[in-house]
Order: structure tokens, then sequence, then C-alpha cells
């Protein structure tokens, strides 16, 4: 076990060096780090050339990379365009979008496997076709203009909830923007769920289960679900980081400040170290949802052994 | 094909989902080439999951002779049915099974048609999509313009029509250079292995690790053209790794069969076994991530517009109405209505028909 999770440490190292310098190229490169500083007027050049060395931003792109991990694994992410330090940001805005994600998550978890389960063991009743057309539907409308609806609908038309988001963002606000930023996963967990209840279905362990005489209830909890989740599990390990990352849409409808708003500001203002720094952090959230899941595979499924 | 009883069943109830994700299980229960990635395969959010989804559970090995018919229980032997009739080739059957699905058929309507009303717009609207009138901005549907006007006092009816064009170039280029890319390399990697296909592994890896709004939003955000190439530039980009995990899975599986091996012992060079024996076979799981793929480009065109970093003005197209429409909501909905909802007939329609060449490609669900 440990040396597994050891190997699959190792493994991420590249994965995380790749996508961070990735970004870092993409900022660098396609922009010009020097011109948010001046506001909207070009540099000149001499100020330009000053502000260049003063960041170190004369030297080969690799150095200035090798320089910001240095930087990073000491803590420093440097300082936002208003003179705030990136990890201030971070501390204001990561709580944020944690609880939006969560919210999303307990929705993709409760709707979408008991909806899964449902269609699954109906497959081809009623129900089942309309729920799979549903998730259809869910699927092919883009999040923001399901966001932009039900904002309309249940916010500004029927007053159920407050259509924007307050600075505190405690859960209770967040249940309309956590249920929009899954809801695209949801209509997949849904699918994926079913797909997989159908197949276990007759799978050995089951109806031995079944034969045992087994109540349908601890069947269907105990073997049926607990081994057709892997699939489930693996998409939803991996779908944290997309949804961190995707949250963008979800927090420009509902001024929600996290993640996605101070992304968007950095963006904007053309500050590379807000950028760079959000993204590395969203990166690593995503390859430790990544582990996570590959060990929650032990526990799901008894037939898989870490050596 | 004989049967090789030491193989496990291909599509075992456990396959698809090893220890290191739906993907990286080869046909035989082995991990694929280099070991597991360090990453399962996602990071694009849903819809582009269902997709590789619904095309992983293609790559069974294909054989042009399908698996049990309809006609046979699932007991009877793979071949009954071609003894009863002429025997088809997989896609033949495929389409066989197509012409007479009423969902293939519904989706594929609807496609055509966007395609005809893409190339000639004024087939169905005879105005002008630039030419607005303030004094009519935001102005429910009247006789003649049944859709209402936009914010800017424009047809919302022809700028749909119209839009339909560059929606679905940015959504049919996106797809085109996704698939090549995605294939080509993938294809390569699975057919000759080696170091070539360790690193395009991790570099997929690496893909996969970035939220795509969130480069989407870094990348174009420094871009300042007016046409749709830096879009689909940017979709190629962090598109391609996703075709080419299937591509490379699908070329792993069809490499093992006997028939490749029979004509590599004939002296097929590299050249000839990949496009006459590997890519007429491996192509199927490519073609429906392709088809699904295709409607979510489109829509991630739309969000990307939202955010800001998509198309521009004048261009247009149901993304830009749609968040051009977006501060008015409350006032006027059916601006946003509108565009929005051709565009999830769109990627409903793709979505579908992907759904529908899988089942028909699927000799499992017969």
């Amino acid at each position: 076990m440990g040396q597994y999770v050891l190997r699959r440490l190792l493994q991420m190292i590249p994965v995380f060096l790749g996508a961070t310098l990735l970004i870092f190229l993409m900022v660098n490169v396609m922009g010009d780090p020097v011109a948010g500083l001046c506001g909207d007027k070009a540099c000149d050049a001499a100020t330009a050339a000053r502000l260049k060395a003063e960041f170190g931003l004369d030297r080969p792109v690799w150095q200035q990379y090798l320089t910001y991990m240095g930087n990073v694994f000491t803590g420093d992410f440097g300082t936002a365009f208003n003179g705030q330090e990136v990890t201030a940001l971070m501390a204001a805005s990561f709580p944020v979008t944690a609880r939006l994600t969560l919210v999303a998550i307990v929705f993709e978890v409760v709707l979408g496997v008991t909806l899964g389960v449902l269609t699954g063991l109906r497959r081809g009743r009623p129900v089942d076709t309309g729920v799979l057309m549903l998730s259809l539907v869910v699927i092919s409308v883009p999040t923001f203009v399901t966001g932009l609806l039900l904002q309309l609908l249940l916010g500004v038309q029927w007053h159920w909830i407050t259509p924007s988001v307050s600075m505190a963002a405690p859960y209770d606000e967040l249940i309309v923007p956590g249920f929009v930023l899954a809801s695209v996963s949801l209509a997949y967990v849904t699918r994926l769920t079913r797909t997989s209840i159908a197949e276990n279905r007759r799978a050995d362990h089951v109806r031995t289960a079944v034969a045992k005489g087994l109540p349908r209830r601890r069947v269907i909890v105990r073997h049926l679900l607990r081994t057709s989740l892997i699939p489930v599990v693996t998409f939803i390990g991996s779908d944290i980081g997309a949804l961190m990352g995707g949250a963008i849409v979800t927090e420009r409808i509902f001024n929600i400040h996290g993640v996605g708003f101070q992304l968007y500001q950095g963006i904007l203002r053309q500050n590379t170290q807000t950028v760079v720094g959000f993204v590395t952090v969203l990166v690593l959230v995503f390859l430790a949802a990544n582990l996570l899941v590959d060990l929650l595979y032990a526990v799901l499924d008894p037939r898989i052994r870490y050596a | 094909m004989p049967e090789r009883p030491e193989e496990p069943e291909p599509h075992g109830p456990y396959e698809p989902y090893g220890p290191f994700g739906p993907y990286e299980y080869e046909a035989d229960g082995t991990l694929a080439g280099t070991g597991p990635g360090a990453v399962a395969p996602t990071g694009t959010g849903g819809t582009m999951d269902l997709a590789a989804g619904e095309a992983a559970t293609l790559r069974r090995p294909p054989s042009p002779e399908p698996g049990p018919g309809p006609e046979p229980g699932p007991k009877e032997p793979a071949k009954a049915r071609h003894r009863r009739g002429k025997p088809r080739s997989l896609w033949s059957d495929a389409w066989h099974d197509l012409r007479r699905n009423p969902v293939f058929l519904a989706s594929a309507l609807v496609i055509l048609f966007l395609l005809v009303i893409s190339v000639s717009p004024s087939l169905i609207a005879s105005g002008d999509p630039l030419s607005c009138d303030l004094a009519h901005a935001q102005e429910g549907s009247t006789p003649g313009h049944p859709f209402g006007f936009d914010g800017q006092g424009c047809d919302v009816y022809t700028r749909t029509v119209y839009g339909t064009r560059v929606s679905i170039a940015v959504g049919v280029l996106a797809t085109a250079g996704v698939a090549l890319l995605g294939s080509v390399l993938g294809g390569l990697a699975g057919y000759f292995g080696g170091t070539g296909d360790a690193v395009l592994s991790r570099l997929t890896d690496v893909f996969f690790a970035i939220p795509v709004v969130l480069g989407g939003l870094v990348l174009l955000s420094v871009v300042t053209s007016d046409t749709i190439w830096p879009v689909v530039g940017f979709m190629v980009l962090l598109g391609w790794p996703q075709v080419s995990r299937i591509a490379r899975g699908s070329v792993l599986t069809v490499g093992r069969q006997d028939y490749i091996q029979a004509a590599r012992a004939l002296g097929a060079s590299h050249t000839r076994l990949l496009l006459r024996h590997i890519a007429p076979n491996a192509v199927a799981p490519v073609i429906v991530v392709a088809t699904i793929a295709l409607g979510t480009y489109i829509a991630l065109e739309a969000t990307l517009s939202y955010v800001g970093v998509g198309l521009r003005p004048p261009t247009v197209s149901w993304g830009i109405d749609i968040s051009a429409a977006s501060p008015y909501i409350r006032q006027a909905p059916h601006m946003l209505l509108w565009p929005a909802g051709a565009l999830a007939l769109t990627v409903l329609a793709f979505i579908m028909l992907g759904d529908a060449v899988r089942d028909a490609l699927d000799p499992k669900l017969r």
C-alpha cells in the first residue's frame, strides 16, 4: 500500500510540472506580464525594461519557471495586482469554492447515484427512459444557461433564493449554485451508475447474495451498489478538479467571490502571479483527488488489493 | 475468428474499471503499454466524459463478424446469423441497424437541417443579421419577427438562423482537428509503443489536469483576433488528448487480433498494416467520441463567449447572442431563450447521433 502510494506520488511529479509549465508558458509567452502594470496605456520602453529586470523577466523562460516553482515550494506565490499576497487571496477564496464544490459533489452523489440505481434496476421502464431523456437534455444545455435560467426563475421570479450570493457564502446560499455547477456531471453520474448497476446485476456475487436469501435491500446496497460505485467514484474524483476550475462560470453568474472570481480578476488585470498560482493549486487538488480515488477502489472492491 | 478461450472476455463486468481508471486496461486484462497513468481520464467535465465513456465501451476487438444477432438468444453461437443470411460487414450491419432507429433518423434529420441552413441561411431567413434598429430594442414577438428583437434591436430569428453557420463551423473544424490529431498521435503511439507512447501518455495526463474553461480563459484572453481560428485552435489543443487516448486503446486492442498477426507474418509494411488493417477496425470509437464531442465543442464555444474570451462581434454566433442577452434576462428572456434553445437542440442532436451510432456499432447490445 505504502509502496503503491509512493509510486503514484512519483508519477504525479511530471504531470504536475508539465501542467504548471503549460500554464506558465501560456501566461508568460502569449501575454506580456508587464503590460498589466501600466494600466490601459502601453508602458514606455525604459519603464518596461526596468520592470522586466526588476521581476527577472529578462531571463530565459525556463529560469523564470524554476525561480517561480522554487518560490512556490517555500509558500511564496507572489503578489496580486492590488499588492495583496496571492496566498491571502487564496485563503479568502478557496474555502468558498471548496464549499461550492462540496455542495455540487453532494448533489452528484446523493441525487446522481439514487437516480442511477433507480433507473438501472428498472431498465427499459418509463421511469428509466424519462430520466435518461432528462439527463440528455441537462447535458445538452450549457451550464451558464441553466444557471441564468434558474437564477431568473428561483431568484427573481419566485423569490425562493437570493439571486446573488453574499461575500461570506454560507452553505444555504450555495445550494442552487452548487446544483447548477453539478448539473452536467449529475446527469453523467446518473447514466454511469445506471450502466454500472445494470451490468453488475448479472454478476456472480450478486446472484450468490440473492441465492443466500438476503433481503433485496441488503443485496442492492451492500453487494450491488458497492461494486457498481467504482466507475462513479473514478468520475467524481476526477470531476473535483473540473468542478473547481469550471466554477468560473457559476461563480460569475451568482456573484460568488471564490477561485473563479479571483482567477477572472487576475486574467482581466493580466496578473500572472494570481493566475499561475491559482492554477498550480487547482492542479494539485486535481492530482490529490485522483490519488484518493485510486485508494478508495480497494475499499469498494475487495478484489483489488495494492501490493 | 477462432475462439481463444485463454483470453478473458474483453468486456467482463469489471474489465473497464481497473484500479487506474477505465481506459488504462487492455482487453487481455494487462495494463496498457507503459503502466498506469497518473490521473484518471477527465478534467474536461461531464460532457466529454460522456463521449469518452461511450467510446470506451466500444473497445472490443472489432471483427468483420459481429456478435450474436438480434434473433438468436444470448446463448446461441455468434455465427448463427450468418448461416441464415448473407454475411455483412460491421459497417453495413451498423447502417442496417441505424436506418431503422428512430433516434438516429430524428437526430440525423436535425443535423442535416442545421448543415443546410448553415451553408445557406437565406433559405429560411430573408433578413440581414447585422441590420438592427435600436427603436425595436428588446421588443417581443411581432408579425414578421417571430422571435422578437435583441438588445440592439436586431431580429433574433435572423440572428439565430445565421448563428448556426459559425457555431457549426467551430464545432466541425474543432472536431476535425481533434479527431485527426488525436487519432494519428494516439494510433501511432498505440501501434509502435515504446518511448513515444510513454511520452504521449504523460503528455495527455498533463492536458487532463488543466480544466478546460480555465485554460480557455488563460490562453484566449491574450488573443485579439476576430476570426474563429483562435477558438478552434484552443479546442484542438485541449481536446486532442481525449481522442488520442481512445484511439491508442482502440489500436492496441485491434493490433492484438489474429488477422493483424497474419498480415504482419505475410510481410505487410507498417503503412499497409496501419491503413488497411488497423485503421478501419479501430476507427469506430473515434467516430463515436468525435460525434458527441462536436456537440460539446459548440456548447464550449458558447461558454467561452459568455466568459468573454470566445468569439467576438460582429461575428454572429449563438454564444455571442446568449452572452449579450444574459444581462437583460430579466426584462427580455426571449433574447436568450431562442439562441440557447437552438444551441441545446444542436448539442442534443449530436449526442443522440453519437449514442445511436455507438449502439449500432456495438454487437454486444444486439
